[in-house]
């Protein structure tokens, strides 16, 4: 609302600034931005909104593909039957897991490896291109890796731990996946990070050190502040990211022995289960949770929010 | 930087360093590199690298439709989708970036939520709305997603790019009588190509990388991508264990991205980071 009342100001004062002379040509502006942005907007809307509008609806009725005769509106008992079902809060705790776990290595991981690329001088081209290794990996072969290292008598980490069966057991199998996980994802966060550390201007670490700090102090007291809008922003992207968590765990394990995550969830109760309904209300109930995640990041953010440099120009 | 401080001592601190981030990088690479040129009886030894090397795995998935008409599609669904999300994130960023209107702050807000969305949100309506549309195992059934999900991206290191560009030339352009229009199409574009390279390079891997709408939206060959298919992937014959095949596979659609990736490395840097950070 109030960047609209902005907008208009400024295209009042327009003129002014010599920008533009006519209020007729900040009109064809105008148009021309809606024109431009028109198409993206309308595939964004047709693949996302629409369908979660739809899904809404689809979560109120009873809707079982096998039985198609039987829809009927049931208003919120989806809801309740999935809410009240432990297999909900299951995959969702397994979500959490996942997503806090891996998240959290990530982070630790991925500020080594920053630093690693940001401080070395010797073969630092050599580990900035193996770390895009796993990022270009594709995640379904990278997970059979996995998988096959896994597997008594076939890889070489089963045999290394006693020929075990870790992805037949909840606890090693979640060890497992997360272990994937933090693997592909970590370069992604250290790049990410890394692009913050560049920020920090050289100056203010050797002052630092003059006046006697530690590495250790230099870092915390100035790097970690001077990062912080970086390292939020790599966080609200690596949670989202991890709580979406799909391909590692549908190959390695395929959601077997108490591993799969609401995406698995929702994925097994539409193809295995042919139920629209129970499938859209589990739909719905993953936005809000992602919504939730995504609003107390931002509120953590304040103005550091992605994006609002952008719309603000 | 800190180039004098660094004693012979500092050196190999960072050199092993350097050489155990490497190597971890590559471990998961190398191990599914090594079962893909094991042969079937060797697939069991758990040796980390194999005694005798064979091509059989690769000859065996190249010769079965199993994989190459995946490939095709993996490829087609992904330069379709790439070519059409570079094209109407490049307006929308091109607007964002430079035109004054109201509801900008809205298109903003809303590739950010895009960007974050739950795939899985999307699949059981998307799927009952494919199957009435007649999109559900079509190209354009994955195609159109893609595209919704690579414009946030697009958008995102465009706009970025674009106020990075020298405007009085399009200044120059529309004193001398062109149209808006015309300034973006014969100015500004050809200076936005090396921005619009790098967003069809992350959007082209990202199409690639897809996998739950890749086995959600598809049933059969015609439309499925390859790492769609490598999850049903039962082998060149039915006798043999598919990991051997699947790892064979699995490096075929790997290898090519990996080049790629370096070849292209600091382009891929670049546009991951220029979205997310800003001083």
């Amino acid at each position: 609302m109030s960047t609209q009342t902005e907008v208009t100001a400024g295209t009042a004062q327009a003129p002014a600034t010599g920008r533009r002379q006519l209020s007729e040509g900040a009109r064809a502006e105008r148009k021309l931005g809606w024109l431009l942005c028109a198409p993206a907007i309308i595939v964004m809307i047709a693949v996302t909104a629409y369908p979660v509008g739809y899904a809404i609806y689809l979560s109120l009725e009873r809707y079982n593909l096998e039985l198609p005769n039987a829809v009927k509106f049931i208003g919120l008992s989806n809801y309740a039957a999935v809410l009240t079902s432990p297999y909900w809060w299951h995959a969702l705790s397994v979500t959490l897991i996942i997503t806090v776990v891996s998240v959290a290595i990530e982070l630790v991981l991925g500020m080594l490896l920053a630093l690693l690329m940001h401080r070395t001088l010797f073969g630092r081209g050599t580990v900035r291109t193996a770390a895009l290794i796993p990022y270009g990996i594709v995640t379904v072969a990278a997970a059979y890796s996995w998988q096959f290292a896994w597997t008594p008598s076939t890889g070489y980490l089963s045999a290394l731990f006693n020929n075990s069966a870790p992805l037949s057991h909840t606890g090693t199998a979640l060890a497992a996946i997360i272990l994937a996980e933090v693997w592909k994802t970590t370069p992604f966060m250290a790049l990410l990070l890394l692009a913050g550390l560049a920020l920090v201007p050289e100056d203010l670490q050797k002052a630092a050190k003059v006046d006697g700090a530690t590495a250790w102090q230099r870092f915390v007291r100035i790097t970690l502040p001077l990062m912080k809008p970086a390292i939020l922003v790599a966080l609200l992207f690596r949670t989202l990211d991890a709580f979406r968590v799909f391909d590692n765990i549908y190959i390695m394990t395929g959601g077997g022995n108490g591993t799969g995550a609401v995406s698995q969830l929702g994925y097994d109760n539409l193809f295995n289960a042919l139920n629209l309904g129970i499938g859209s209300a589990i739909s719905i109930l993953i936005f809000i949770c992602v919504a939730i995640i995504a609003f107390l990041f931002i509120k953590g953010f304040g103005a550091a929010a992605p994006g609002s440099d952008l719309g603000r120009r | 930087m800190a180039a004098a401080a660094t004693t012979g001592k500092q050196k190999w601190g960072w050199g092993t360093a350097n050489t155990v981030a490497v190597a971890l990088t590559l471990i998961p690479l190398l191990w599914i590199v090594s079962l893909s040129f094991k042969s079937p009886a060797a697939i069991t030894d758990a040796n980390p690298w194999p005694k005798y090397w064979t091509w059989s795995n690769y000859s065996g998935i190249l010769k079965t439709s199993q994989f190459i008409r995946p490939l095709i599609n993996s490829i087609g669904i992904g330069i379709i989708a790439t070519i059409i999300a570079v094209l109407l994130a490049s307006m929308a960023a091109y607007a964002v970036a430079r035109l004054d209107f109201p509801g900008k702050r809205l298109l903003i807000g809303m590739a950010l939520l895009i960007a974050m969305f739950p795939q899985i949100s999307l699949v059981t309506p998307m799927f009952s709305i494919e199957r009435s549309l007649g999109l559900f195992n079509t190209w354009p059934g994955l195609i159109i997603p893609y595209i919704a999900f690579g414009l946030p991206l697009g958008i995102y290191i465009l706009s970025a790019f674009f106020r990075e560009i020298p405007w009085e030339l399009e200044k120059a352009a529309k004193m001398d009588g062109a149209t808006p229009l015309q300034a973006f199409i014969r100015v500004i574009a050809p200076l936005a190509a090396p921005g619009m390279v790098t967003t069809a390079i992350l959007v082209f891997l990202f199409c690639w990388n897809e996998f739950l709408f890749a086995i959600s939206f598809t049933s059969t060959l015609t439309s499925r991508t390859a790492p769609a298919a490598l999850a049903f992937f039962s082998g060149s014959s039915q006798f043999t264990s598919p990991t051997g095949p699947i790892s064979a596979a699995a490096v075929v659609i790997t290898i090519p991205i990996i080049i790629f990736v370096l070849f292209f490395q600091r382009r891929i840097v670049a546009g991951l980071t220029s979205g997310a950070v800003k001083g």
